[in-house]
């Protein structure tokens, strides 16, 4: 049981990376990862909101959509579900938690329904995990992997700031440039997995 | 039809519903309410959070002045009079007067005086340059040139003529950004009702000076002994004015032997209606 959580957790943290591997949760990848400090407090807020928007969708996905016939409304419903949450979970930290409020709040509205975040939820259903503590494992690895991401690029970024490439490949171009090369370093990861925990 | 319809509408808007109502409920008993007063101080500042008021910004003065933490109402010096006088209304408290400032500078070096001894052709920021040698100007004291100040001027009110700065005074607002960007320290606030500027920061001995900057201040003492107020005082080879004292009359600048002080209206942006 252990060992199945490990494993989901790492698969989905380094094999299925978000943001590197499936290509989900690009924007705030590229967006916020100019700083380390703002790429830590971005990274966090997407872990935070995806473990929340599992907690609520998976219940919702087994216990109603499915129940009654409805998989074909999952999007638009946990789209909702997400966005309401989120706009709860602010209020909440902004009254209860003020200091957590300041560092993640300015992320938190950014991505109520981010499409990673909508990824999580989407694919906890669609890989079939049974349990909601396999599914929330999923989240957590998910948000660690997207957590991971943005702190490696941010590195690789305040690098690129201080390198001088050719004109035309100036700020976005090798930005971009230097993403496609950290996400074939990931696929170096794929198959790692499954032989690590044997 | 209606079978298919009916039941995935009411769960959509079921849902929506639910969601919407927690959020009503949420913000109804958990918001914070939101310091309306603190608003209304932020909205009386001019937002161009400079930093003058010695806090982080103009939300941080707003804050601190909502929490009765500051007293002080006449902070903002970009605002003036005119927002002190809003703060003080809000407030109910007594309204302060501010002192008005403009920035000036105490360099009058400009090529056609100041003696140059390389050419620097690195990056073109006073900061760069400063790290060569301390410019490539001979005197080491002076403006460096490189417009640095009038780069994070947020009014336009700082120009390069001749190689050095000068401040167009009724663009001003006295903010101080210039001041703590300025890697000489050549730059400083004085309150915009007084005339006379020292003009040079060379602290070396005359002789020395002279040779570098034939408008550098060579510390003669004539203006020390002319100021009927007393308000002059050579210190480390360099006149200063005590404004406290100072009452503008003009006689130390028509004494002065190299011309380094300068007498202007440094009238800022305070004095003039907004445009």
């Amino acid at each position: 049981m252990m060992r199945d959580l490990i494993i989901i957790i790492f698969t989905a943290m380094l094999v299925n990376n978000y943001v590197l591997v499936r290509f989900l949760g690009i924007c705030p990848f590229l967006g916020v990862s100019k700083k380390l400090h703002s790429a830590v407090g971005m990274g966090l807020a997407v872990t935070f909101v995806m473990l929340l928007a599992t907690a609520a969708t998976w219940p919702i996905q087994t216990y109603l959509l499915t129940a009654f016939r409805l998989e074909y409304l999952q999007t638009i419903v946990f789209i909702l579900i997400i966005a309401a949450l989120v706009q709860l979970v602010e209020i909440i930290l902004k009254r209860h938690i003020p200091a957590l409020h300041r560092s993640l709040g300015i992320y938190l509205p950014l991505i109520t329904t981010n499409c990673a975040v909508l990824g999580v939820a989407k694919n906890n259903i669609s890989e079939g995990y049974a349990t909601f503590i396999e599914a929330m494992a999923n989240a957590l690895g998910c948000g660690l992997g997207f957590l991971l991401a943005m702190v490696l690029f941010a590195g690789v970024r305040m690098r690129i700031e201080t390198a001088k490439p050719p004109k035309c490949f100036e700020g976005m171009p090798i930005t971009l440039i230097s993403a496609s090369i950290v996400a074939l370093a990931f696929y170096g990861f794929a198959g790692v997995i499954d032989n690590m925990f044997l | 039809m209606l079978d298919a319809i009916l039941p995935a509408a009411v769960c959509v808007a079921g849902i929506g519903l639910i969601c919407a109502v927690i959020l009503v409920v949420a913000a109804r008993f958990m918001a914070v309410r939101e310091k309306s007063r603190e608003k209304e101080l932020r909205a009386c500042l001019p937002g161009v959070n400079c930093g003058a008021c010695g806090y982080p910004g103009c939300d941080g003065y707003a804050a601190a002045l909502a929490e009765k933490t500051e007293k002080r109402t006449n902070l903002c010096i970009p605002g003036g009079d005119g927002v002190s006088e809003k703060i003080s209304q809000v407030l109910g408290v007594e309204f302060q007067d501010t002192v008005e400032q403009v920035a000036v500078i105490h360099c009058c070096g400009d090529c056609e005086h100041a003696a140059k001894k390389a050419d620097y052709s690195g990056i073109q920021t006073c900061s760069g340059a400063k790290m060569l040698y301390g410019g490539e100007h001979a005197c080491t004291y002076g403006c460096l040139g490189k417009g640095d100040c009038a780069a994070i001027c947020p009014y336009d009110a700082i120009y390069m003529e001749k190689g050095i700065a000068h401040v167009h005074a009724p663009k001003c607002v006295g903010c101080g950004l210039c001041v703590k960007t300025c890697p000489n320290k050549i730059i400083t606030l004085m309150p915009d009702i007084k005339r006379e500027v020292i003009a040079c920061s060379n602290r070396e001995k005359g002789a020395v000076a002279r040779k570098k900057c034939t408008n550098a201040c060579i510390a003669c003492g004539k203006c020390e002994k002319i100021c009927p107020t007393g308000a002059i005082t050579i210190e480390e080879n360099l006149a200063r004015i005590d404004y406290d004292k100072c009452t503008s009359c003009g006689k130390c600048g028509q004494v002065c032997p190299v011309g380094c002080i300068l007498s202007e209206n440094h009238s800022g942006r305070h004095r003039f209606p907004e445009e």
